[in-house]
């Protein structure tokens, strides 16, 4: 995991010179309207949000400092291809402690919602939400387990409504997305 | 006939693997007469799907709502991913009316409307605030006085604030305070609101197990003898991932991680076997001498 993240660190911040045709100037307006990242552009880069990451404390590539700047800058596809947004394990320290009041964690949830759109969902989410589609479920929980519900005095796992998740998934757009992903 | 009634929300996480806590939770609930009435029918909060799009963690999470509001009663979940996201969500629809008829369109293909007619709770704030203390002491008739424990909350029950606000996420005293109770001393650690890393589980999975070591020593070292955790995740993070965790950095912590209701059920006279301490990955029984 250590090499992913090296290489999505080459690939997303480490290269120093940005070039103005990388920037597309309307990113921001569009984290700014979706929820969670509408105070995108208050941000004044203090770096509390990085002193105060438990994950940055371990990873030599994680910033969300560095993140927010190259969001209000509009290095899109460079911030969209990188593995490092999807290190935040959405703790919300820093949205608590934002003195600018900008949810980082949310900026860093819109950023991924943008690269699932490209195509580039992880796979441990793509069987969360096969695993949802299938059973309603985040997991797919064993019959075994489910039998010994019976043995441990626990009431049944009911079964969920799998025609409602499958016109959710539909209605949402997300079936649709769900095909666009890459392997 | 009991006087405080929720719907139970179990989630994924805790059919999935956590049995013990289900098990625990609803001996001690009983006991404190407080009515669990089964969802008839239920889907994933959906937290695990807010990553990847945003739109179907709120349409799972209002399906889930709407569930609660055809049967007219207030939702208590055990886990905190599931109570923090729901609670979110039923505060957000609740003071958004555009955000609420985009879900509602969402909702209308499955036949169901959101209205916003019932609260959210995790365990941790059902009782302090709604049991209390003085009805949990009540109930407790073997102190575990000899017992020196720490916390960890998870994030969840925490922040962000703005959603969830109970209790103090920079000095949290609601689990310490329950715990307590049981006649247990609490101890304080470093760092001891931090995050186990265990949402990044699958993506990365070196950072999560350095930042649940790095807690694993402040509690060795604040000589606790067990760590009380309220969250499902938080639990597999430190009790089933403990050996690997060990074997990983090549040190041995042997610290046993229950669920706060399985400490309460011992303060009650609960036998282990009735709170499912043989379930947990690192043996329990060095600590109930002390019991």
């Amino acid at each position: 995991m250590a090499n992913a993240e090296k290489k999505a660190e080459t690939g997303a911040s480490d290269t120093k010179i940005v070039k103005s045709s990388e920037i597309d100037p309307r990113f921001k307006y569009k984290i700014s309207e979706i929820p969670g990242g509408e105070k995108i552009m208050l941000c004044f880069q203090c770096g509390t949000c990085t002193a105060d990451c438990p994950i940055a404390r371990f990873s030599d590539y994680y910033r969300p400092r560095r993140l927010m700047r190259m969001t209000q800058l509009g290095l899109k596809d460079r911030i969209l291809s990188s593995d490092v947004i999807w290190l935040c394990a959405a703790c919300f320290t820093c949205v608590d402690h934002c003195p600018q009041d900008v949810e980082i964690a949310g900026v860093l949830r819109a950023l991924r919602n943008l690269a699932v759109e490209e195509g580039l969902m992880p796979r441990v989410h793509r069987e969360l939400a096969a695993n949802i589609l299938k059973m309603g479920y985040a997991y797919r929980i064993p019959e075994m387990r489910l039998k010994r519900r019976e043995e441990e005095e626990l009431p049944p796992l009911p079964k969920a409504d799998l025609e409602s998740m499958a016109k959710l998934f539909k209605a949402t757009g997300f079936s649709k997305t769900l095909e666009k992903q890459r392997e | 006939m009991a006087e405080l009634k929720y719907l139970f929300f179990l989630g994924c996480v805790i059919p999935y693997r956590i049995s013990s806590y289900e098990i625990s939770a609803r001996k001690v609930l009983e006991k404190l007469d407080v009515e669990l009435v089964e969802m008839p029918e239920f889907n994933c909060c959906g937290l695990p799907l807010d990553p990847v799009s945003h739109d179907m963690m709120l349409a799972l999470a209002a399906r889930n709502l709407c569930l609660a509001e055809q049967q007219g009663l207030d939702i208590m979940a055990l886990c905190p991913g599931c109570s923090g996201t729901l609670r979110k969500v039923n505060k957000t629809l609740q003071e958004e009316k555009e955000l609420k008829e985009k879900v509602n369109e969402y909702l209308k293909e499955i036949g169901m409307e959101f209205k916003g007619t019932i609260k959210v709770r995790h365990l941790v704030q059902v009782l302090t605030e709604e049991v209390g203390f003085e009805k949990i002491k009540e109930t407790i008739v073997k102190p575990l006085s000899q017992l020196r424990v720490t916390e960890h909350n998870g994030c969840h029950v925490l922040r962000p604030t703005k959603y969830i606000g109970f209790d103090d996420p920079e000095n949290p005293v609601m689990l310490k305070n329950l715990i307590e109770l049981t006649g247990a001393k609490c101890l304080d650690y470093m760092d001891e609101t931090e995050c186990c890393g265990a949402p990044i589980i699958g993506v990365n999975d070196r950072i999560p197990l350095q930042l649940s070591r790095e807690k694993l020593n402040h509690i060795k070292e604040a000589g606790a003898q067990a760590l009380i955790t309220v969250c499902p995740f938080c639990h597999m993070m430190f009790d089933i991932n403990q050996p690997r965790i060990e074997r990983t950095f090549n040190e041995t912590f042997g610290i046993p991680v229950l669920h706060y209701p399985q400490l309460l059920g011992l303060a009650m006279g609960f036998s282990p076997e009735d709170l499912a301490l043989e379930k947990l990955r690192v043996d329990a029984s060095k600590i109930l001498v002390s019991v």
